[in-house]
């Protein structure tokens, strides 16, 4: 770090570009990264992108809007139901549906138990690009694994579940799926315990994390950055809390917030974040109401997708997806397809940053910083 | 809270005089040129303090000739929103001068505006294409755009 | 003290080794550490996953009794609802292009999913008003050949209520009350032409 860049009173340096990704194991995807370098120090980096870009939104465009479901599982793959549900309220916003009481619980509980699986797999990733190779990932895997099996026994698939609907979801949960949920979810925080002891305090780990990458509170606000990523910076910003969407105003929780925004911020609001989804899920799981698992108004969409036009106008609709805010804008023209249908996928605009945070740090911090981003290219490309 | 639209329309016309603005069902619909301006007021104005662009988008109306762009504001200090932005451009040249300045969230958001819609962002520090690959003709989310193999299925 | 936490971790790590083991698992019993049990893999393909009930794959079309009694009236709901349009049907029909009935039904003379590109979403299932399309659970369909082996006809398709009663009994059980109750309802059991379905 002493060394000024390229000032050498000998030796003739010369800036060096290069290319990480597309086909990188630490890119999270085939996403590319053109490094410019000075020694072993970021002087520039611009991200490329596009290469996963299937243009959902021309897709969606051309499909109704119950269409679009299906294809919004595979924008973050990590969380479709998460992305289902955003999709769901913008529709309910635009078509002004009601949710059933039961819906919403089960709304919220897939997309909770969505964090726990992304926020455990996105650990696990930020491990194996640190070095820890295989073996937090594969601890958070075996959990992650336990959800999916839940949302498989819900909704039929373990990741392009397709089953948040407007109104509610697409059909109620299996028997006997809650109390394995409660299990599940009461099982959590043990494994949360044996994997904090294994990372946070994990000396290789404080070092390659401190004080590296660091966002600055007034950049994260400035770059639109949301989710953890903002939190981990000091943003006290959350969605569920801001906009108290849904039925998330009856559940008690807190929003976890970092103090410095470097990547072991962001790697410890994530940790206390699933802590506080738990707390969710916890409400969620007691007080779940019976009743039917989706309004009459948004079955009789499911059913028919071609009937249902909204009226004329637009509604843009968000939810705290577990990468940061995740929004539909939908323009209606009368028609069954939407006129126009926009996601503000979060970590594409989260990527806005990436060279702020990367610049001055060697290759290998970016590897990490890249990591702790949290990224989905799926997402990010669309 | 965040004062209902009218009120904001108002307060944005004394306090910067000259504007238009115009009120429509789908939010606050400002001229071109004063863009720069109410966004900039907007945001440092301690009534709105809009320091958030949650998103930005086009929507293209080839019918009526014209291309939207879309804001939404959100405050993240105050925790209010949103507020909608629309500002109506010409559809052969859309022209638009960028907010990238005010909010640097807007970067991406509208190199993607300009790659999907052909939008042109003066100002903007970096405007390339970013989906779509350099050297790509066109601008697929037009609705004139023609996909290339329509009619596979016969 | 420099590397107590990485000591504390590979503790972890050592009890999910020993957790691997009956032995070890014996050993953490007795020092009363709550204990998972270690192996979460299995030998695929001599030992298969145990799915859920619900589990989809690709669709198939339900005949009641002899193939030739489908339940499908090639009213094309799926074949215009399929986000990716992997549906392409052919409605039976005679010389006159008057649509040719048997079981008091339309049929459809070509019945194709193109499996390659159905993306499993279910919505094919949740549109259809008679109940003739439902999800598969077979999932080894790996072929050698894009077009030959992964467009699946109607004959590959047709897949009897019974077989659909045995891999998803709770769902076939709901479905099967619904036509019966729906058979109840039409008054004429000689099945007039189903008029043009409107909604549920």
């Amino acid at each position: 770090m002493e060394l000024k860049a390229g000032i050498s009173p000998t030796i003739e340096t010369q800036q060096l570009e290069v290319n990480l990704g597309p086909q990188h194991p630490s890119t999270h995807g085939v996403f590319r990264m053109i490094a410019t370098l000075d020694g072993e120090t970021i002087v520039k980096l611009k991200p490329v992108m596009g290469y996963l870009h299937r243009n959902h939104e021309q897709i969606g465009e051309r499909i109704t809007y119950i269409g679009s479901f299906p294809f919004t599982d595979r924008l973050d793959y990590f969380c479709a139901m998460s992305n289902n549900f955003g999709l769901a309220l913008a529709i309910e916003q635009l078509g002004g549906i009601q949710a059933s009481e039961r819906g919403e619980y089960l709304r919220v509980i897939m997309a909770e138990l969505t964090r726990l699986v992304n926020h455990t797999a996105v650990i696990g990733f930020l491990l194996n690009d640190m070095g820890a190779f295989g073996t937090p990932l594969l601890y958070a895997f075996r959990e992650r694994e336990k959800i999916l099996d839940l949302f498989e026994a819900a909704s039929g698939s373990r990741m392009m579940c397709n089953y948040v609907r407007p109104g509610g979801v697409r059909e109620d949960v299996p028997e006997g799926w809650l109390e394995r949920t409660r299990a599940i979810v009461n099982a959590f925080p043990r494994f949360l315990d044996e994997f904090e002891k294994l990372l946070t305090e994990n000396e290789i780990v404080q070092q390659r994390c401190k004080h590296v990458g660091v966002l600055s509170k007034e950049l994260a606000m400035n770059a639109s950055v949301t989710g953890p990523m903002l939190r981990a910076s000091g943003v006290n910003y959350d969605i569920r809390k801001v906009d108290g969407y849904s039925i998330y105003p009856r559940f008690t929780f807190r929003v976890p917030l970092g103090t410095v925004g470097d990547v072991y911020d962001r790697y410890y609001v994530r940790i206390l974040e699933m802590r506080e989804s738990l707390k969710i899920l916890e409400q969620a799981l007691k007080g779940i109401p019976g009743g039917p698992a989706i309004s009459p108004k948004g079955q009789a969409i499911g059913k028919a997708p071609r009937t249902f036009r909204p009226p004329k106008g637009a509604a843009y609709g968000r939810i705290e997806a577990p990468k940061g805010e995740l929004g539909f804008y939908l323009v209606s023209d009368g028609s069954p397809q939407p006129y126009r249908y926009h996601v503000r996928a979060p970590s594409f605009v989260n990527l806005t940053v990436l060279e702020d945070l990367c610049i001055g740090h060697k290759v290998a911090d970016v590897i990490i910083i890249l990591g702790s981003v949290d990224i989905v290219m799926g997402e990010v490309d669309r | 809270m965040l004062p209902p639209p009218e009120e904001i329309k108002s307060a944005l016309e004394q306090l910067l005089p000259g504007v238009s603005l115009t009120l429509d069902a789908g939010g606050l619909i400002v001229v071109p040129n004063d863009l720069v301006a109410v966004c900039r007021c907007l945001k440092e104005n301690e009534r709105f303090s809009l320091d958030y662009l949650a998103n930005l988008t086009a929507v293209d109306y080839p019918a009526e000739q014209r291309m939207d762009v879309v804001y939404h504001l959100y405050s993240m200090a105050k925790k209010h929103g949103p507020v909608t932005l629309k500002v109506k451009l010409d559809r052969n040249q859309p022209v638009v001068a960028s907010v990238t300045p005010i909010w640097r969230g807007a970067e991406f958001q509208e190199r993607e505006a300009y790659d999907l819609f052909g939008v042109r962002f003066e100002g903007h520090p970096d405007l390339r294409r970013i989906l779509m690959w350099e050297g790509f003709e066109g601008h697929p989310m037009r609705k004139d755009y023609v996909v290339e193999d329509q009619d596979v299925l016969g | 003290m420099i590397g107590a936490g990485v000591l504390r971790g590979m503790g972890v790590t050592f009890k999910t080794l020993l957790e691997t083991y009956p032995w070890g698992r014996a050993i953490l019993r007795t020092l009363q550490i709550p204990v998972t049990d270690g192996i979460f893999t299995i030998p695929y393909p001599e030992t298969k996953q145990q799915h859920p009930e619900r589990f989809r794959y690709f669709p198939f079309l339900v005949y009641d009794g002899t193939p030739d009694n489908l339940r499908c009236v090639a009213c094309k709901i799926c074949e215009q609802e399929c986000p990716p349009q992997s549906i392409h049907i052919v409605m039976e029909k005679d010389e006159q292009g008057r649509p040719v009935k048997a079981h008091g039904r339309t049929l459809p003379k070509q019945f194709d999913v193109d499996m390659s590109i159905c993306m499993s979403c279910r919505i094919c299932v949740d549109v259809c008003p008679f109940d003739a399309i439902e999800m598969d659970n077979e999932y080894e369909l790996s072929a050698s050949d894009r077009y030959e082996h992964m467009i699946f006809d109607k004959h590959k398709l047709l897949k009897s209520a019974e077989y659909f009663q045995k891999i998803k009994p709770t769902e076939a059980a709901t479905v099967d009350q619904r036509l019966a109750a729906k058979k109840a309802k039409t008054a004429s059991p000689t099945g007039d032409k189903p008029s043009q379905p409107s909604g549920p």
